[in-house]
């Protein structure tokens, strides 16, 4: 026999987290290591190297990057806007936070476009080449992943499918494009900022 | 409880409804759309022991060609392919799926839930599991299997010096199968922290969730490690990448690092778990709880994080700086630590209790002794001079084969006869266990012991043949003997296995007298697990809380789902990380095509790679990526 008892639920202030937002969480985990096993990599050839970049090759330049660099960050901002939007059920905020972190997105990939038609060296070159154009290749597609799905959540948003309590879509999207960004900042101090500093 | 006549006619209703909602559709279209983690686990299990003997009967053959001097059963190429094989399939597709299969199945259960986190991304894990397994093995239909060892180094493995598919059903099935390891581990982990039963607190956890929870961080940290090697090296093949190309400024000691950094901590992936299953089975059969739950639950811990420290021990003998050798070598010893805390953790047990000596206890006895082996050879290993004598030598094919073989595949066998009867309902013969055990064990050591001698003596591993007069006749003679009985052994755990499908006796719901919660449902377990959730107070609820305490649903969104509603509502609770309460519900998705589609995208994407055909290659991506999207967009129903 057993006996039926009565359970009590979790009553707390803090907000609670759900089981995709954790999942995501560990995925972001996982990826983090991926890119730390490339920028090791990196750096461990570098360390062998008599000179880097190897033989001489002209590294690609700072100060656009530099720019487009403000750019990517910029776009995590507008989804911090839109994810305090739809806390409160402001669906104008969502939409448009969501939408403008797209465009910011989108003309980071164009940039890497251009950048990649510009440079003087390709990935067969050698060691350096190849780990420059997969580090900044990895990062690019990452990138490219987080817009698509920002069309996803884009379109459900103007669909008016998230409300002040149903937009977990929302922030698990909005994990993985500051994940993508924060990315970014290491990918940028190794492979950009150290070569151009003395 | 077998008065069915009896009950009440609004039960029987209750039976059906819950029939109706958790059976899966039945025939073709249930078996691939299924997301039930008992199906799910119970396959990753069927799936592991189908590689398991197959990579068994490639060691007979490499046993058979070096039985006697100059022998001629393999030629040196089919020999490369046999050991290359052999330890790539027992890692990736035997060892490392057999235990997720178990934990697929086990978790839910021990947690107290009814069903994993993610069901849809356990079905997708699984079936890149097997569609990986098929697509490493195709390398033996087109006659290209792989053949550069299982760690595939550098320069052997790069393109001038082996041009054909070979190494590239090799590095594409690394990353393939990678995926589904990597996919597993996050379901363990959420489901871990998020779906407990109220009040199954984390210090109430079974040991062997913790096990399996201390895996599944290793493989987060781990696998991207070795995906990252496998996926250079086969950029380089493919692409004329320069990563491992010494001549363009790359280094093939990066792939050596990239590779051991997952290398030795899968050395604890595999073993972890089984240590879990160990320490789930000696107090079972020592009739009293685990002394020291603490130390041994802090040692799995401490395992996982010491094994990142120590993977330059497989690199001794590259003439890395020596005092960076040194730190490597200091870390691998103190790995001895925490593995004799459970050494003693659980001899204690069985000092302390009285000892039922069943076949699952047998095997853990077995493991206990060839696990105090492994662990003093690998002690010696870890010191570099002699690391230096013995290193690609037969020691070290005795050394991991005492770990992976011994203390691995002993705790997984002996888990089998533990835990089958819970999954078929029926129980498997003790008479056809011991015997098991008695070859497996007197097999193993025959077998694997003279490897030591071996190998202090010269004889050298992955050579396909050695000449007469070297003084090493008499003990191969005995290892290949050894290896054969063994063989048998396993055969025979397997008909032990088989006939308990018609022949076994009707295990009832808790056959061992056992603590945990999976005990606490009948054999085979129901398909909805719990009908309702059992509440928690004690680290042994089956031995401590009679009778067990069922929850009942309330009307809050955080207990709507406890009771018997929330079973006929397909769904079950969410709790707090730490202290299990209960927090939300969760819907449990019915069954979807939807992961079997997205694994065959990927295997498409793969064989695309493979014969570098840029359509295939797209098109696998096309369809992996629509099913991706549709997943997205599907998904939203169910989230809260
Ligand atoms: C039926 C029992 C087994 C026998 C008789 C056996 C025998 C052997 C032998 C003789 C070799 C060395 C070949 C050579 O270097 O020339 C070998 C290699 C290996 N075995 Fe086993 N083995 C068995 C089970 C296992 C298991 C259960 C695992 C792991 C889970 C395993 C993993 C490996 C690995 C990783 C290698 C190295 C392959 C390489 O050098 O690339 N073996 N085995
Ligand atoms: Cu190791």
């Amino acid at each position: 026999m057993t006996t039926a008892v009565a359970v009590a639920p979790a009553h707390s202030r803090r907000r609670t987290y759900p089981l995709g937002w954790w999942g995501m969480v560990v995925l972001i985990m996982t990826e983090a290591m991926i890119f730390a096993g490339l920028l090791g990599s990196y750096f461990f050839v570098r360390a062998i190297s008599p000179t880097w970049p190897l033989d001489h090759i002209e590294p690609p330049e700072l100060a656009r990057i530099s720019l487009f660099t403000v750019v990517l960050l910029g776009s995590s901002v507008p989804i911090f806007w839109a994810e305090s939007g739809i806390r409160k059920g402001n669906q104008r905020r969502l939409r448009i936070g969501l939408l403008l972190s797209f465009l910011l997105g989108a003309s980071f990939m164009v940039n890497l476009a251009f950048e990649y038609e510009e440079l003087h060296f390709g990935v067969r070159d050698n060691a350096y080449a190849s780990l420059y154009y997969a580090i900044t290749g990895l990062h690019g597609l990452h990138v490219f992943v987080g817009l698509l799905m920002n069309l996803i959540v884009q379109i459900k948003a103007w669909q008016g499918k998230f409300s002040a309590s149903r937009h977990l879509t929302v922030e698990i999207f909005g994990l993985y494009w500051h994940f993508v960004d924060v990315v970014w900042i290491f990918v940028f101090s190794s492979l950009y900022v150290s070569l151009h500093i003395p | 409880m077998a008065i069915v006549e009896e009950r009440p006619v609004e039960e029987e209703e209750v039976e059906h409804e819950l029939h109706e909602v958790w059976e899966d559709a039945p025939g073709i279209p249930g078996f691939f759309a299924t997301v039930d983690h008992k199906r799910i686990g119970m396959r990753y299990i069927y799936t592991a022991f189908i590689f398991f003997f197959i990579a068994g009967l490639q060691a007979l053959f490499i046993r058979a060609q070096l039985t006697v001097p100059d022998a001629e059963v393999v030629g040196p190429e089919a020999y490369n392919q046999l050991f290359t094989m052999h330890g790539t399939t027992m890692i990736f597709l035997f060892n490392t799926p057999v235990l997720a299969g178990f934990g697929n199945y086990l978790l839910p259960l021990q947690l107290g839930t009814r069903d994993m986190a993610f069901p849809r991304l356990n079905a997708f894990s699984y079936w890149v599991f097997v569609l990986a397994g098929i697509f490493m093995y195709t390398s033996y239909l087109v006659g290209a299997p792989p053949d550069g060892g299982w760690f595939a180094y550098l320069p052997l493995t790069d393109k001038v010096n082996s041009p054909g598919l070979n190494l590239d059903f090799w590095g594409l099935g690394v990353i393939f199968v990678g995926i589904s390891t990597t996919v597993g581990a996050i379901n363990f982990i959420v489901t871990t922290f998020k779906l407990r039963a109220p009040g199954m607190s984390i210090n109430r956890l079974p040991i062997f969730v913790w096990s399996i929870l201390a895996m599944a961080f290793m493989v987060i940290f781990a696998v991207p490690a070795v995906t990252l090697a496998a996926a250079l090296l086969e950029s380089d093949r493919l692409f004329g990448t320069a990563f491992f190309d010494t001549a363009r400024g790359g280094s093939s000691l990066l792939y050596q690092h990239l590779f051991w950094f997952w290398g030795h901590p899968e050395v604890y992936i595999l073993f972890v778990p089984a240590v879990g299953m160990i320490s789930m089975m000696i107090p079972v059969f020592s009739r009293r709880a685990l002394s020291g739950y603490v130390w041994a639950a802090g040692s799995l811990v401490a395992i996982a994080f010491i094994s990142f420290g120590v993977w330059v021990h497989h690199m001794f003998a590259t003439g890395l700086p020596a005092l960076a050798m040194s730190f490597f070598s200091a870390a691998s010893l103190v790995i001895a630590i925490p593995s004799g805390v459970l050494f003693f953790v659980w001899i204690a047990t069985m000092w302390q209790g009285r000892v039922r000596w069943t076949t699952p206890m047998l095997f853990s006895f077995g493991f206990l002794l060839i696990f105090l082996l492994g662990g003093l050879t690998g002690v010696m290993v870890s010191i570099m001079p002699f690391d230096w004598q013995a290193h690609d030598s037969y020691f070290v094919v005795a050394h991991f084969h005492y770990v992976l073989n011994g203390a691995v595949v002993f705790p997984i066998f002996g888990a089998l006869y533990f835990w089958l009867p819970k999954m078929t309902g029926r129980m498997l013969s003790e008479r056809m266990g011991k015997l098991s055990f008695w070859m497996m064990f007197v097999g193993f050591n025959l077998a694997f012991f003279p490897m030591h001698v071996l190998g202090l003596f010269g004889m050298p591993r992955r050579v396909y043949t050695y000449a007469r007069g070297l003084g090493w006749e008499t003990l191969n003679v005995v290892v290949t003997v050894g290896s054969f009985l063994f063989a048998l052994g396993t055969l025979l755990t397997l008909v032990a296995w088989v006939q308990s499908r018609t022949r076994g006796a009707p295990a009832g719901d808790n056959p061992w007298d056992a603590d945990s919660l999976e005990w606490a449902v009948a054999s085979p377990t129901p398909h909805y697990n719990f009908r309702a959730i059992p509440v928690v107070n004690s680290r042994h609820p089956l031995w401590d809380q009679e009778p067990l305490p069922e929850a009942s649903s309330g009307d809050e969104e955080a207990t709507r789902s406890l009771g018997t509603p929330g079973a006929l509502d397909r769904a079950t609770p969410i709790t707090t990380g730490l202290d299990a309460a209960a927090e939300e519900t969760m819907a449990i998705p019915r069954e979807t095509y939807l992961p079997f589609l997205l694994a065959l995208g990927l295997a498409v994407f793969f064989t695309g790679l493979l014969v570098e055909a840029l359509v295939v290659g797209v098109a696998g991506v096309a369809v992996a990526t629509l099913g991706l999207l549709w997943w997205a967009w599907r998904t939203e129903a169910d989230l809260v």
